[in-house]
């Protein structure tokens, strides 16, 4: 019985919404760079999935913390300055305890604080709502980013190296498809998965 | 590096949006007509190019100082800052330009070109003239691609019949994959 009524609590449709029926990435179109660019593996993706989650739900309870006390003008310069932040804070981190993925990722970490994703969720919801549902949508949106990354890169790393996290799972004999590293691999591979959950979730644009 | 090798190669065989899959947000908001993809193509232009050359300084005075932890910040607070002063320069003195570029201007702070052209100098250690062409050239062929992808989206919106669940963003995606399949004929150019 108490299984039936969770699906009306406010906690489950927002975790609902945020990895299925308003997943930033299939239905949005939001934060396709960095999902493009860093999933040709699946260490690069869960690492930037998991990157992109602490900062969202950082930064969208920061904001939604203190926001009686931002003045509606300058609200985006603020979101800015505490999405850097922690931006800074993940940098250090991967520099510090994870230096191979911080150089496959590169320039990536810091385009964190560009990922409309970050800044979508503190101007879409964070700056309504108290701290433990921003907290929540933050975790939701990361995770449905995360999710997207991790099936993108668990194709493209199969086709394209034969391995999954850096396990042969293909005999050594497949041809190794080298555009599945690039972007055009990236392109068409997320341009299919988009087609197949936009099928499967009926979300048609017209 | 040659200059003009550098400037080259970052709108052709390092184009940044093809390549490095950079800006891809506005790219797939704004492509759906040539005219409105030109306008936000020539305020990326002119914002990158301006955030570049300014941002240079900065970051040797950071170097400097022994601070170059905080650079995300400041480059940041210095994209926001110069937008927002470019806005009401514009909006006084030019305001034909200004009307031209319309919404596009404030729409740019969100934008990873600008952000990237900034870290991709630090990582590369670029000079100052080196600097100064690259933000020219990259944000040249970032105006390229999305002209490229509205003029496509014009013509397919007309007479192609796209499968209902790839119809609006998704189709964008086959479409970016082929153009930048096609710019991948111009690796290894060199002068």
């Amino acid at each position: 019985m108490k299984w039936i009524r969770l699906k009306y609590t406010k906690w489950y449709n927002i975790l609902k919404n945020g990895i299925a029926h308003n997943n930033p990435i299939v239905v949005a179109v939001l934060g396709i760079c960095s999902a493009l660019a860093v999933s040709n593996k699946v260490e690069n993706a869960i690492a930037m999935g998991l990157g992109v989650t602490f900062v969202v739900m950082a930064s969208s309870s920061v904001v939604s913390l203190i926001r009686n006390f931002i003045p509606p003008k300058v609200r985006m310069v603020t979101y800015m300055v505490i999405i850097s932040t922690f931006v800074i804070a993940v940098q250090m981190f991967l520099a510090a305890y994870f230096p191979a993925i911080n150089k496959a990722l590169g320039a990536y970490v810091g385009l964190i604080i560009t990922n409309c994703i970050v800044m979508g969720r503190a101007e879409a919801f964070a700056v309504k709502n108290p701290v433990r549902y921003s907290l929540l949508d933050g975790f939701a949106s990361g995770m449905g980013y995360t999710f997207v990354l991790v099936v993108v890169s668990l194709v493209r790393e199969v086709l394209a190296f034969g391995t999954i996290w850096n396990i042969q799972v293909l005999p050594t004999t497949f041809p190794n498809w080298v555009v599945m590293t690039l972007a055009p691999g990236g392109f068409f591979v997320v341009g299919i998965f988009i087609w197949i959950i936009r099928e499967w979730i009926h979300y048609y644009e017209v | 590096m040659n200059l003009f090798d550098l400037f080259i190669s970052s709108i052709l065989n390092n184009n940044i949006a093809l390549t490095f899959i950079l800006g891809m947000c506005p790219l797939i908001a704004i492509s759906t007509n040539v005219k409105n993809a030109k306008g936000m193509g020539l305020a990326v232009v002119f914002v990158v190019t301006i955030t570049g050359i300014v941002n240079y300084p900065i970051y040797q005075l950071l170097k400097a100082t022994n601070t170059e932890n905080l650079a995300l910040l400041v480059f940041i607070i210095t994209i926001a800052a110069t937008v927002q002063f470019l806005e009401m320069f514009l909006d006084k003195y030019f305001p034909k330009i200004y009307n031209a570029f319309g919404i596009f201007l404030p729409l740019i702070t969100v934008n990873c070109v600008v952000l990237a052209v900034s870290l991709f100098f630090v990582n590369r250690n670029y000079t100052f003239l080196e600097t100064a062409t690259f933000s020219f050239a990259s944000s040249l062929g970032w105006m390229m691609a999305i002209v490229l992808v509205a003029g496509v989206r014009e013509k397919m919106a007309v007479i192609s019949d796209v499968p209902r669940g790839l119809a609006g963003k998704g189709i964008v995606f086959i479409v970016l994959g082929i153009l930048s399949l096609a710019f991948m004929g111009f690796t290894g150019l060199s002068f």
